[in-house]
């Protein structure tokens, strides 16, 4: 296994890591957030795969087993919440959730 | 006998706590029982101590009760302590006796009033505190006092609240009293830094030996307590409160603001003659002080058409006498006025108060007329005190004290020949107004009918205190009580007989002119004084020659300006300033609450570059 730099391995990482967050910025439909938010998680569990594989340590693929956990915790939660929404808004426009504007 | 000398003042007190605690539930027989009989007890006590004390005289000619110590702080240690000598003696012989007059006439006076337990609350209150002004030891228990009676004046003459003008005339009265109150403080201050002690005796006996006489020092002293007693005794330049003072129901003005509490700036500085002696100009200050408030007031009264006003006028005039007395030196002649003033001017007060009731509250005397069919003893016993007060010769009281008075400035060099004219012409003008008072109101024609006939609690006071205005003049005790000093007796002098003539003539003048002004032809005052310069004088006169005025031009409008400019307090603009600051910080802050997630998602993201950029770069 042997090939892929760890510094090619992160920069994909963080280029991931931005695209999600670009995405859970700049979109507006809640399904799109979350799978944008899905891209960030699994980002930084690549970057946990690579930085374990780097040193050699199996520590980076126990956490990504976890992120991997909480992330379908996540998504459960998140799913129910966009129904939720849907229910009260009749839209899946983030925007429109703005009730508590100060 | 002397250890219970506490008591005279405790036992208005007592009555004050009592009405003023349970006068709501107690029926007005009950309170005026309390009202009347503490200041009745207070009355015995008194002739018992002052009859022991005049048959057997103490040591020193002083009883001295110390109670308590006031207070100790840094050196500071006045003590609650009563001295009776012959001048407090004399003050409180008068304060209780004419109070207990007061009050007992005041039982039917107010009778039917709705707060006739707080009138009575107050009125006990105001003798407790006059009694505590005069018996004091120290200036700081006589200055407990003396704002005690500014309050107590204060609530009497604003006890009508219902009419606004009558709290407006009680606030007059705190506020210009207070002029001269802050600089009696003052005054203090400087007595205790400099002579380190507020006990008058040992004050007293410091300032003759550490000032001499005429020094900057006893000026000062002298001259700020002399602002204190011209406040409360309501001369010229601080006279202003004391005719709107009539706005207090009638005893009050008999009791306070003629008999009493007035004439505390007399006592104070009778009190602290020393101080005077040791500063000749203030002294001689006094004398014309008291010069031209006579004369002032004596024309003012002249010319008032409201009866009560005209004793206001009168009032200030006579105590004008007692500042021209105290002026050059004759203290005791002084006090001698004061008494036989107490004893015909409440009496005056008082008939006048059974004439206003008599005509529901009618106080304009030009309303008034031939009312001595119809109350023969008010007539007869308001005769006497006018008489009295205008120093009729050989038969009445205030002749005998005004002589005195006007013997003594004679007497006095010529020092007091000013003095001593004025005070010839403030007896024409005291004859003048006095007679064309008596005259207006109980000869001449009935105008109105006198509905309601006083009882035997106006007439008994009445009655005693006339024959108190004639008989105080014989008893002559001046030259044993009221005793402040020592006195040099002056021979009699090659003049004598220009002194007794002009002393007799003048009262007497002033009477015959009245006479035929309001007696005769009762045209004659409306037709000849109707020429327009004697109107223009006139309507100066009755406004008190225009002193209300000029104060309102000098003090109170530039005063209101100053707030009325300053109406967003200039202090207010540092915490509104603050105030502001906070409430443009929270707009800010509010902008980024925008109910968002996506906005709450870029500061998240935001926040973590920024704290990963600090760890990277540090």
């Amino acid at each position: 296994m042997t090939g892929i730099p760890p510094e090619h391995a992160i920069l994909l990482a963080a280029i991931l890591f931005l695209l999600g967050l670009t995405g859970v910025l700049v979109r507006r439909n809640v399904i799109f957030i979350l799978m944008s938010i899905e891209v960030m998680i699994n980002a930084a569990g690549l970057a946990f795969i690579v930085a374990g594989a780097a040193w050699g340590q199996p520590d980076g693929q126990v956490m990504f087993i976890f992120i991997l956990s909480m992330a379908a915790a996540e998504v459960s939660v998140g799913l129910a919440l966009v129904l939720r929404m849907y229910h009260c808004f009749k839209t899946l426009d983030a925007d429109a959730a703005s009730k508590m504007r100060g | 006998m002397n250890d219970l000398l506490w008591i005279i003042p405790a036992a208005p007190l007592a009555g004050f706590t009592a009405l003023a605690l349970a006068g709501r539930r107690l029926p007005h027989a009950a309170a005026a029982t309390v009202g009347v009989g503490s200041v009745g007890v207070s009355a015995i006590l008194s002739f018992l101590i002052g009859g022991l004390f005049l048959l057997y005289p103490p040591q020193d000619h002083a009883v001295i009760q110390s109670l308590w110590t006031w207070m100790n702080v840094a050196g500071f240690a006045p003590a609650v302590a009563f001295r009776l000598d012959l001048l407090s003696l004399l003050m409180i012989l008068v304060i209780t006796g004419v109070g207990f007059l007061i009050h007992l006439y005041s039982a039917e006076y107010m009778r039917g009033d709705e707060a006739f337990s707080r009138f009575f609350a107050y009125m006990n209150l105001f003798v407790s505190m006059m009694l505590i002004l005069v018996l004091a030891d120290n200036l700081a228990l006589l200055y407990l006092g003396w704002e005690g009676v500014g309050l107590c004046s204060y609530l009497l003459i604003g006890f009508w609240s219902d009419d606004p003008a009558n709290g407006a005339a009680a606030r007059k009265a705190f506020i210009v009293t207070r002029v001269g109150d802050t600089a009696m403080a003052i005054g203090l201050f400087l007595l205790f830094t400099q002579l380190g002690t507020l006990d008058i005796q040992t004050m007293m006996q410091r300032a003759t030996q550490q000032w001499p006489a005429g020094s900057g020092l006893a000026v000062a002293a002298a001259a700020l307590l002399l602002i204190g007693a011209l406040g409360k005794s309501a001369q010229l330049p601080l006279q202003t409160w004391l005719p709107d003072a009539m706005a207090g129901p009638t005893p009050v003005s008999a009791l306070i603001h003629a008999a009493t509490m007035v004439t505390a700036g007399v006592y104070l500085i009778a009190r602290t003659n020393v101080l005077f002696t040791l500063a000749p100009v203030v002294q001689s200050l006094v004398a014309i002080i008291g010069s031209a408030t006579l004369l002032l007031a004596g024309c003012s009264a002249l010319v008032q058409t409201d009866i009560k006003r005209v004793l206001a006028y009168s009032t200030i005039s006579q105590i004008g006498y007692m500042f021209l007395a105290l002026g050059i030196g004759a203290w005791q002649a002084a006090m001698f006025h004061f008494m036989t003033h107490a004893f015909f001017k409440a009496l005056l007060f008082l008939g006048a108060g059974a004439v206003i009731i008599s005509l529901h509250h009618e106080q304009n005397m030009l309303k008034m007329g031939g009312l001595r069919r119809q109350l023969p003893v008010t007539f007869w016993t308001f005769l006497i005190g006018a008489c009295s007060l205008s120093a009729l010769p050989f038969v009445t009281a205030g002749y005998y004290s005004k002589d005195m008075i006007l013997h003594e400035a004679w007497t006095s060099g010529p020092a007091g020949l000013l003095p001593w004219m004025a005070g010839v012409a403030g007896a024409f003008l005291t004859g003048l107004y006095c007679f064309r008072m008596v005259f207006i109101v109980w000869f001449g024609e009935a105008k109105t009918g006198a509905t309601r006939a006083p009882g035997w609690a106006i007439h008994i006071p009445l009655v005693l205190l006339a024959i108190l205005s004639i008989a105080g003049g014989f008893i002559k005790i001046p030259a044993m009580l009221g005793q402040v000093g020592s006195d040099g007796s002056v021979g009699p002098v090659g003049s004598e007989w220009i002194f007794q003539i002009t002393a007799l003539g003048f009262p007497l003048l002033g009477i015959g002119l009245a006479y035929t002004l309001y007696m005769r032809p009762r045209r004659l005052a409306q037709t000849r004084l109707q020429r327009p310069i004697l109107d223009g004088i006139r309507r100066w006169w009755f406004v008190g020659w225009g002193f209300d005025w000029l104060y309102d031009r000098l003090f109170v409008m530039p005063f209101l300006r100053i707030a009325r400019a300053n109406r967003d307090d200039a202090a207010d603009l540092i915490y509104q300033g603050i105030a502001r600051l906070n409430l443009a910080l929270h707009r800010a802050l509010r902008a980024t609450q925008s109910g968002q997630v996506r906005w709450y998602a870029a500061g998240i993201a935001l926040g973590a570059a920024i704290i990963l950029g600090i760890v990277v770069v540090t």
